[in-house]
């Protein structure tokens, strides 16, 4: 099978290869529009066509990767370094991600994936797709190429082949980490093709704004992966490492937060593009920036230019992301300083208060943050080569630094939608942003009447100021959010007799985009709460005997029990914890330490129990070696599960903003309208 | 007119929140134990696991329980935040501080975020001041464009649009 599939990956970048230089080839000959014996036509089509069959090679590479993981095929380096027998076959999937060859395998796959379903559907406009299909190629040939000649998934063991692999690694052991890194990775490669249009448009002067509608659906799909991997990594991690939190602004969580903040940007700056063309170099740089920070976030995983808990993987490979970004880099500035008066765009705003101006606004917050997280990651690299001093730009710096930058990015998420494109009278500053304000002042002054003071213990608590902060304002954009749902279902109940949430109902599917988009905004807010919950976290730390106990919060917990297991892939111990609310006893908790016995490599596996309003979280910490009694550290954490539900929120918003709006007359025959009103037209008001 | 009356408001309300914030910024932790959480919390443990000093949970962990013992102890013998940090970073080098200091090179990892955010605003209010300026000249060219003659229609259709996003009817 080894062979099989070092055979499939060099087949695979054969077929790549032609089809980055037949394509190339091809559409020079249709742009100069010289005669040539051959016809380019047909020339870009073997490209094409290539390009297919190339799907198919990497996926026979992918699939001997797996076969093998599946059949203990330990001559293989990478699985024996990754999987061993006893691994259970889920997290045998993983071991295709769990390493460098492997993930780079993954993100190779996950490319021909998206360029397999580009080059199916080239019938949308066939010129626009064979130019995003070559670029797509071009990276696809970079991918392979290390796979063939750096980081070969496929080479073999040198020496007595053990029994057994060294297992995969005990971090990775748990069911998120299955579905996690193809969500990321979907969401890193999926960036590659609106790139791919943006350059290709741009190459060949495309006219017009067809190209931002054919990528919508792409950058959304890809923005809804990313972010779903995102936040499952973020759950990964708080019921993984142990330490009660979900995010650490570790370098390989900022490498993913930042094409996430880029591609953000980009999904909004196009509608400025699509309704007014406005910005278009600023889009074209924004997704080639979006599509740069992936390959820089696996550089800097991957070449150990930082450290991080999350990289599982480093090598020498640097060097080649390096030298890609730069002729990525150089294609990109090339292409645009030859076609730059192409995007020459149709400048226009009329007023600083106004939809165009709170997008622009919008853009600069999230690029100014990914500037702060870009700054903070590389600042220790920099320091070193300055002053020859590193130093560690940890979570004090990005919570200074980050926190207020997000907290003004919450407040356009409720101004922007207010305000009215073009320009904006007092009189519909009055009409938008009355009920808003209101409530914002209300939660400030309820907060605070509850205790949320910025003052604790007579100090002053930033994440209380924080918090107080990021309630007061996710009330009010949850409230304007709220107001546009029931403004727009009003106008229509009006025009078309409708009750209210038929006419919410008909609102959204007549303009799934801007609807859809609001729900986002509405997840957003509800993982803000989640995330202000922080500020409030507290834990308890204590070693228990039988039936010792430890208070935290309304909780008792008693230790009625610490035992060991065994199985084939781990032993285990743990302690039975009943837990009692006002004398009452509710559930029993089993937080529990394993030892992976094929690594030899210790394990927490968190206890988590969650309701709407907090989470209890209980890491058993060992025993202590002279008592032998288990140590168990408790945290009571207020309103995580706000943050995944938040997520199930965006996805669900972006899943809607995806659905085709219904036109008039669809929508007249999927809902015919009740009796007309008397006087339908004219803003007419019923009795 | 009316808008001009309404910014100086604006202002100082933007003036009297930045005075808050300003005061609240600047007070510090008073007691030893709110001192303690917020040194551990900028102090990172030195045993590799990349973690809080505060949040290192590694059982018989090496680093984090004499650190810590050594925190209480420069508390109690009453030093300032300051001369903590500095002890902790001449003892254990400038990693184990969880960010960067505030003076030298260090200064530039606080200042530099601000001043893209600060140079970025501005950039931002002069372009769209410009682009304003050009759609000033685009809107005297449109006033001369026909326009929909009965005041009711027009006004139906506006709110339409404004409200809910929808060009043309139901």
């Amino acid at each position: 099978m080894a062979a099989f599939g070092s055979f499939a990956i060099l087949i695979a970048l054969a077929l790549a290869a032609y089809n980055l230089l037949a394509g190339t080839v091809a559409l020079r000959l249709i742009a100069v529009g010289r005669p040539v014996p051959i016809s380019p036509e047909r020339l870009a089509d073997t490209a094409r066509r290539a390009g297919i069959a190339g799907f198919l090679a990497v996926t026979a590479a992918a699939f001997a990767l797996i076969w093998s993981v599946f059949t203990n095929d330990f001559s293989i380096t990478y699985i024996l370094e990754h999987s061993n027998r006893a691994l259970p076959g889920p997290y045998k999937f993983s071991a295709l991600w769990s390493g460098q060859e492997g993930s780079l395998l993954l993100w190779a796959w996950l490319l021909s994936c998206y360029g397999f379903v580009l080059r199916l559907t080239h019938k949308t406009d066939v010129k626009l797709y064979a130019y995003a299909g070559t670029i797509l190629a071009g990276i696809q040939v970079f991918f392979l190429l290390i796979l063939n000649f750096a980081a070969p998934p496929f080479a073999l063991y040198r020496g007595v082949v053990p029994e057994d692999g060294n297992g995969l690694n005990p971090l990775l052991q748990y069911p998120e980490m299955v579905i996690h890194p193809p969500m990321l990775y979907l969401g890193y490669v999926g960036f590659s093709i609106p790139f791919a249009f943006a350059l290709g448009a741009l190459m060949m002067r495309y006219p017009g704004e067809k190209w931002i509608r054919i990528t919508r659906v792409w950058t959304m799909v890809t923005w809804m992966f990313l972010t779903t991997g995102i936040f499952l990594g973020m759950h990964w991690a708080y019921a993984v490492l142990g330490w009660g939190g979900y995010w650490g602004w570790d370098p390989v969580e900022n490498a993913s937060f930042m094409p996430w903040l880029t591609g953000t940007a980009f999904l909004h700056s196009v509608m400025m593009q699509e309704k007014k063309g406005m910005m278009k170099s600023w889009n074209v740089w924004l997704i080639f920036t979006t599509f740069l920070l992936t390959m820089l976030g696996t550089l800097l995983t991957r070449a150990g230019l930082v450290s991080s808990v999350h990289a599982f993987a480093q090598s020498s490979i640097g060097t080649w992301f390096v030298v890609f970004m730069g002729i990525v880099l150089a294609v990109c500035i090339f292409t645009y300083v030859l076609q730059r008066s192409h995007l020459k765009g149709e400048h226009r705003v009329e007023s600083l208060v106004s939809r165009e101006s709170s997008f622009l606004f919008n853009n600069l917050v999230l690029l100014v943050a990914c500037f702060v997280i870009l700054w903070g990651t590389l600042f220790p690299i920099l320091s070193e080569y300055v002053v020859g001093n590193k130093v560690t730009v940890g979570a004090p710096f990005y919570n200074r630094v980050a926190i207020p930058i997000g907290l003004f990015l919450l407040f356009l998420t409720g101004v922007g939608p207010l305000l009215p494109w073009r320009s904006t009278s007092l009189k519909s500053i009055r009409r938008n942003f009355v009920l808003p304000v209101f409530v914002l002042w209300a939660t400030l002054i309820v907060c605070m009447a509850v205790g949320v003071w910025p003052w604790k213990d007579g100090a002053f608590s930033s994440g209380y100021f924080y918090a107080l902060v990021a309630y007061s304002l996710s009330a009010a954009v949850s409230t304007a959010i709220v107001s546009e749902f029931l403004r727009g279902a009003k106008v229509i109940s009006k025009q078309t007799g409708r009750n209210l949430f038929e006419a919410t109902y008909l609102l959204v599917r007549r303009n799934t985009r801007r609807y859809g988009g609001y729900i986002i905004h509405i997840g957003v807010v509800v993982i803000v709460i989640g995330l202000a919950g922080s500020a409030f976290n507290r834990n308890q730390e204590a070693e228990l005997g039988l039936h010792d106990k430890l208070v935290i919060g309304p909780y008792t917990l008693e230790q009625v029990g610490a035992t060991q297991d065994t199985n084939p892939n781990y032993d285990s111990e743990y302690a039975m914890l009943d837990v009692y609310k006002n004398g009452k006893k509710l559930y029993q908790m089993t937080p529990e330490k394993r030892v992976y016995l094929a690594s030899n490599q210790p394990q927490t596996m968190v206890a988590i129990h969650s309701v709407p309003g907090w989470d209890l979280y209980v890491v058993y910490e060992g025993s202590n070696p002279s008592t032998g009694q288990p140590i168990i550290k408790a945290f009571l954490n207020p309103l995580v599960g706000w943050i995944w539900f938040g997520v199930a929120i965006i996805v669900f918003g972006t899943i809607l903003a995806l659905v085709p709006s219904l036109n008039p007359a669809t929508a007249a025959l999927r809902m015919p309208a009740r009796a007309a009103p008397a006087e339908p037209a004219l803003g007419g008001r019923h009795p | 007119m009316r808008s001009s009356r309404l910014f100086p408001h604006w202002i100082k309300g933007v003036q009297a929140l930045a005075l808050v914030a300003a005061v609240c910024f600047s007070l510090g932790a008073t007691d030893a134990s709110s001192r303690f959480n917020d040194l551990n919390h900028r102090l990172m443990c030195t045993c590799g696991c990349n973690e809080l000093l505060g949040e290192c949970n590694h059982v018989s962990c090496p680093m984090s329980g004499p650190e810590q013992g050594e925190l209480s102890t420069d508390i109690a013998a009453g030093m300032n935040d300051k001369d903590i940090l500095s002890a902790f970073s001449a003892k254990y080098g400038a990693t184990v501080l969880a960010a960067p200091t505030t003076q030298g090179f260090d200064l530039v990892a606080w200042i530099a975020p601000f001043a893209v955010f600060a140079a970025a605003v501005l950039g931002t209010i002069l372009l769209i001041r410009r682009w304003s300026g050009l759609a000033g000249a685009e809107a005297q060219a449109s006033a001369l464009a026909p326009a929909i003659n009965d005041p009711a229609d027009r006004e139906r259709r506006e709110t339409i649009r404004r409200e809910t996003g929808i060009d043309g009817g139901f």
